[in-house]
């Protein structure tokens, strides 16, 4: 560790524990109690039981991309209140003020171990990253922009799934980015898809699970469906590991389980393989 | 058509029409005169008709949409088009009964249909699953898109489920990607595509076969990320509010017409398509030929192009610095 000597983009977003540097995390798994500097150093990943504790998205690029590599694009970018859903535009700006994000993503330019990529990063804090007009509309551009620039796309999901308060506009943010996708990918570009936890509904339903590649950190839910609905409509016992990256990874959605602490290397071997040979940032 | 189970806000109407039936009656058994009193109710029916129909909520429309006598995609098929030549199975898995689908004749045109189709009473839902499609009814209806590719023949997605299926099955073999796969090959298909909500268009399910190059709707059709319920319990941690959620939502042919969502509302008989199978199937064909027509007009680059772009302007955000 210990690669990341400036980090650039300290100023995207607040950080995620209330508790200033130098305190205590206790992990949510095990309930070690780990300090901040030892948890931080270990990209947040538990010293006892290797639990991935959320990571925001900001903490997510300065772990992925090379230094000084990223480029944010369209920071202004947030949703407006096109239904005039009770309570949402006050719901946003809570959560752009406690988290310093606009909305639930961050894209930008960057590179991963040199090579060419456009990222795009969930951040659960915000209204459980759920996709309303802005992620989708970032997304899209994010992979547009790759298309064009001959760039890799790698996407960090999580989220609830669409947002509820923005309605049929949310839904067709899983077909605009899909679409996005499916022009990339007849551009014979790589996409890697990232699964953390939680990622569900409408986004599983769309760019998630499109990846040609398709990662997920050990442990983390992934599914369509809440546990909750399919208990409901089945009447059935779910099985012990149901909906975690490891069930997936037997059930044939996803390619590998890959570690926090790899995942940056991983995605560089692998675009070793699918950008064309020479390409650098 | 046969009498129809009534809804809630029915029951004015059919109260009504009762009286005027045993006014007949009465009057056929009798020799007074009772014209003048039928002429009275019937102008009142028909007004009351007007008042409720004309001024359906947002959950008066849902109401309709699942209305257990509506129309099914089946029934549409039966009566909208001719020469239906049912295919089945995903070639890996198995058959979904919940998404059949074929080729079909539309006047002149050979086209191919794929849609959710509910059951009538508890037997045929056991085998269509309420309209719930599992993997495999995705992955069917993809296969015979791509068919319809190769022969050049367009593609008509006729919508009508609450969702797909939320199963430990469906898990297993991951709804969500058969879902997201659909969305992504539709984008691409190179023959014209109609997508048209029949009834319910509950969320991914029913996005999972709507990308095309038309999206309509039937007048009392539903189309939601979430179901009022859904919503109700979210938002007002009690079910009960549906009716405010489904106003919230935005849901009806109406509002997503404004909203230029849709391309356009399909009308149905009066009080809803359950009323008159035969009318609502006409319309359909109407204005289904209308816009095949015009989309068979069409280059097929620029059609794509044209698809892509009106997924791609679906959204609403500001930003400095543009707009
Ligand atoms: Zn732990």
């Amino acid at each position: 560790m210990g690669i990341f000597k400036k980090r650039s983009i300290a100023s995207l977003g607040k950080k995620k524990s209330d508790m200033p540097e130098g305190l205590w995390n206790k992990c949510p798994s095990c309930g070690a109690i780990i300090d901040e500097i030892t948890l931080k150093q270990r990209h947040r990943v538990c010293t006892k039981c290797d639990h991935h504790f959320t990571l925001t998205a900001p903490d997510r690029i300065s772990m992925l991309l090379d230094v000084d590599s990223f480029e944010e694009l369209d920071p202004t970018l947030e949703s407006t209140d096109a239904l005039n859903f009770k309570g949402y535009t006050d719901k946003v700006k809570g959560y752009q003020k406690k988290t310093g994000l606009k909305d639930a993503v961050l894209t930008g330019r960057g590179a991963v171990l040199e090579h060419p990529v456009t990222i795009g990063v969930m951040d659960f804090r915000f209204i459980g990253a759920s996709m309303g007009s802005a992620v989708g509309e970032k997304l899209t551009r994010a992979i547009e922009i790759a298309t064009a620039e001959k760039r890799a796309v790698i996407i960090v999901c999580s989220s609830g799934g669409a947002r509820m308060h923005e309605g049929i506009l949310s839904l067709m943010q899983m077909a605009k980015t899909s679409g996005a996708l499916a022009r990339h990918h007849e551009a014979q570009l790589p996409y890697i898809s990232i699964l953390t936890h939680p990622t569900t509904g409408g986004v599983t339903a769309s760019f998630a699970t499109l990846g040609d590649i398709n990662i997920a950190e050990p442990g983390c839910m992934i599914g369509f469906a809440g546990p909750r609905v399919i208990k409901e409509t089945t009447h059935q016992n779910l099985p012990p590991d149901f909906q975690t990256a490891e069930f997936l990874l037997d059930h044939g959605l996803i390619d590998m389980i890959v570690p926090r602490s790899m995942m940056r290397e991983r995605i560089g071997e692998l675009l070793d393989y699918m950008l064309p040979v020479g390409k650098t940032a | 058509m046969t009498a129809t189970e009534p809804l809630e806000f029915e029951k004015p109407i059919v109260n009504l029409e009762r009286q005027l039936a045993d006014l007949r009656d009465r009057a056929a058994d009798s020799d007074i005169d009772m014209s003048t009193e039928m002429k009275r109710i019937e102008d009142k029916l028909t007004k009351l008709k007007g008042e409720i129909y004309r001024n359906l909520s947002p959950w008066q429309r849902v109401q309709i949409a699942r209305h257990t006598q509506r129309p099914y995609m089946l029934d549409y098929v039966e009566h909208t088009f001719d020469d239906f030549v049912e295919l089945h199975g995903d070639r890996h898995i198995g058959e979904d009964e919940a998404m059949p689908g074929g080729f079909v004749r539309l006047e002149g045109h050979r086209v191919m249909v794929v849609g959710h189709q509910k059951g009538r009473d508890t037997k045929e839902n056991l085998r269509r699953n309420f309209g719930s499609a599992h993997p495999e009814g995705y992955r069917k209806a993809l296969r015979l898109m791509k068919m319809a590719e190769k022969f050049n023949l367009p593609i008509i997605t006729l919508i009508d489920t609450p969702g797909a299926y939320p199963g430990i099955e469906a898990e297993e073999r991951n709804i969500a990607e058969a879902i997201a796969f659909n969305l992504r090959e539709m984008m691409m298909l190179r023959v014209p595509i109609i997508a048209v909500v029949l009834g319910e268009g509950g969320s991914g399910g029913a996005l999972g076969i709507g990308i095309g190059d038309r999206i309509l709707m039937m007048e009392n059709a539903y189309y939601s990320v979430i179901s009022p319920e859904g919503c109700a319990a979210i938002l007002w941690k009690d079910r009960k509010y549906a009716p405010e959620s489904a106003s919230a939502l935005k849901l009806s042919a109406e509002d997503l017409k404004k909203m230029e969502v849709i391309d356009e509302v399909i009308p149905e008989p009066m009080g809803g398509a359950h009323h008159d199978h035969i009318t609502a199937a006409h319309n359909l064909k109407r204005t289904l030929i209308k816009h095949l027509h015009d989309l068979e007009s069409i280059d097929r680059d620029a059609l794509l192009e044209q698809r892509y772009q009106k997924f791609r302007k679906f959204g609403e955000f500001r930003e400095k610095g543009r707009r």
